[in-house]
């Protein structure tokens, strides 16, 4: 529960319950953006953002996201531990 | 698409390498102490130590928070998890750290209704989908984690869920840090601030150590050269008498951190007087309760909790690794009697945990083996 994966915004599926999908590692899965909703700064769709526990917590390029997907694989067990239990996230 | 990665460049690991120990005086020794576990892990998996001059040595910190959880909270965790009425949710991380009777894993082969789950959200639907059930969620983490449980239990206010309730380790870093900052038996020279907790807190709550302590301060990303050019920072500053907060990871940790985040962990929780950290003893307002305002949804209120103190087993050195007072591998019992298979203490369990990391890789690196050497990718005429 400790990493943190690139993913990318694909559609704002419901924003008053702060709910968007995103592509993480090849696969769709809703995640929270309320923490990085307001503002400028505002996630939209497209961007790149460090998922952690099914929320958004920061917004990276697109470099940095390639960068810490490399370093997630070379990770190995936990990182896979971690693909399983987002495969098996539901988040509605 | 493939990205050049001037972050394993093994020739500008060796140049920064180099300047670092251009940096050392003779004589001086320079300890330098990582605060977060997934530092750690980069450290070993990369063979960092390998790279820096005799004279650096790095001290591994207290940021990871599967280790740092007393087992006391452990069993009461298991306690909840063991009602008949109750479905008991957590991360994956959480069920094999031991109690003192046992792990979440094995309660759950002996017929509790434990569920892994990847999100806080995920036990929140399972509360939704299971009124008749009590949905409990154990939720441990620094304020990297603290802000989604934060965002949880506001859906659930508004949802007016009433079968749903949160047993909150939650921990914060700048307390264990000043804790150990103040113990004898560790003499620092500076430290490299964590990544994703300082995305959320920002660089800021670490001015106390260089202006209380005199220590310098680099918040580091997660890439070996990350950390490399952060304790060439570090080590720059101690060379020119400086001591400030620096932020190397400006790609993922703005300076102020995230406002919002912060703004939803001031209402949901509030400090507690003090908490016990495994290996640390009790350490004043270091982690977080359910706000007033949220009671309603505490499982230790729901639930009784009393409040469990259980010493950690005798051989266990857990607490001198966290203190940074032992390396991994002179506890009396690691490798030995205390696995990653068989874990006896939190650090041998958690892939983030010093003990863990260094039985991974930190013996095998001596070989030569399974650790990522820094290499330089050829990419469009970049190459060397």
């Amino acid at each position: 529960m400790c990493l943190a994966i690139p993913g990318r915004i694909v559609e704002i599926v419901d924003a008053d319950l702060q709910l968007a999908k995103a592509e993480i590692s090849g696969v769709r899965r809703n995640v929270n953006i309320g923490l990085l909703d307001e503002g400028e700064g505002a996630v939209q769709i497209g961007d790149w953002v460090l998922i952690h526990v099914g929320f958004a917590m920061s917004k990276i390029d697109e470099a940095e996201a390639q960068r810490t997907l490399q370093a997630l694989e070379e990770i190995g067990a936990a990182y896979q531990q971690e693909l399983e239990e987002l495969h098996g996230s539901r988040i509605e | 698409m493939k990205y050049v990665n001037e972050f394993r460049d093994a020739a500008l690991a060796r140049a920064v390498a180099a300047e670092i120990a251009a940096l050392a005086r003779a004589g001086r020794r320079y300890k330098i102490m990582e605060i977060c576990g997934g530092h750690t892990h980069t450290i070993y998996r990369h063979g960092i130590k390998d790279l820096l001059p005799a004279p650096v040595e790095l001290v591994h910190g207290p940021g990871c928070p599967v280790c740092v959880l007393p087992m006391g909270r452990v069993d009461e965790g298991i306690a909840i998890a063991e009602r008949p009425e109750v479905i008991f949710t957590c991360f994956g991380d959480m069920m094999r750290v031991p109690g003192s009777k046992g792990t979440l894993l094995e309660v759950k082969a002996r017929g509790a209704d434990i569920r892994m789950v990847y999100s806080p959200l995920d036990a929140l639907r399972l509360a939704r989908e299971n009124p008749e059930r009590e949905v409990v969620f154990y939720a441990i983490g620094f304020e990297t984690t603290a802000p989604s449980t934060a965002l949880t239990l506001m859906r659930a206010r508004k949802e007016g869920l009433t079968n749903f309730s949160v047993f909150s380790n939650h921990v914060t870093i700048v307390p264990p840090v000043r804790a150990l900052l103040d113990s004898p038996e560790l003499r620092l020279d500076a430290f490299i601030g964590p990544g994703h907790v300082s995305t959320v807190i920002g660089c800021r709550p670490y001015s106390f150590i260089t202006q209380d302590y005199g220590k310098p301060v680099v918040v580091a990303g997660f890439e070996p050269l990350d950390l490399l050019q952060s304790i060439l920072m570090l080590m720059r500053q101690l060379a020119e008498g400086r001591c400030e907060v620096e932020n190397q990871y400006t790609r993922s940790v703005p300076w102020e951190g995230n406002l919002q985040a912060l703004k939803c962990m001031a209402e949901v929780f509030e400090l507690r007087p003090y908490f016990e950290w495994r290996g640390l003893g009790f350490i004043a307002q270091s982690a977080l309760k359910l706000s007033a305002a949220y009671a309603d949804f505490d499982a230790e209120v729901r639930f009784g909790s009393p409040g469990l103190r259980v010493a950690d087993p005798k051989a266990c050195q857990c607490g001198e690794v966290l203190k940074g007072v032992l390396k991994p591998w002179e506890c009396k019992v690691f490798g030995t009697a205390c696995t990653p298979e068989h874990p006896l203490g939190a650090l041998m369990v958690s892939s983030e945990g010093a003990c863990a990391a260094y039985f991974n890789f930190g013996r095998r690196a001596m070989e030569r083996e399974n650790v990522i050497p820094l290499q330089v990718e050829t990419v469009s005429g970049a190459g060397s």
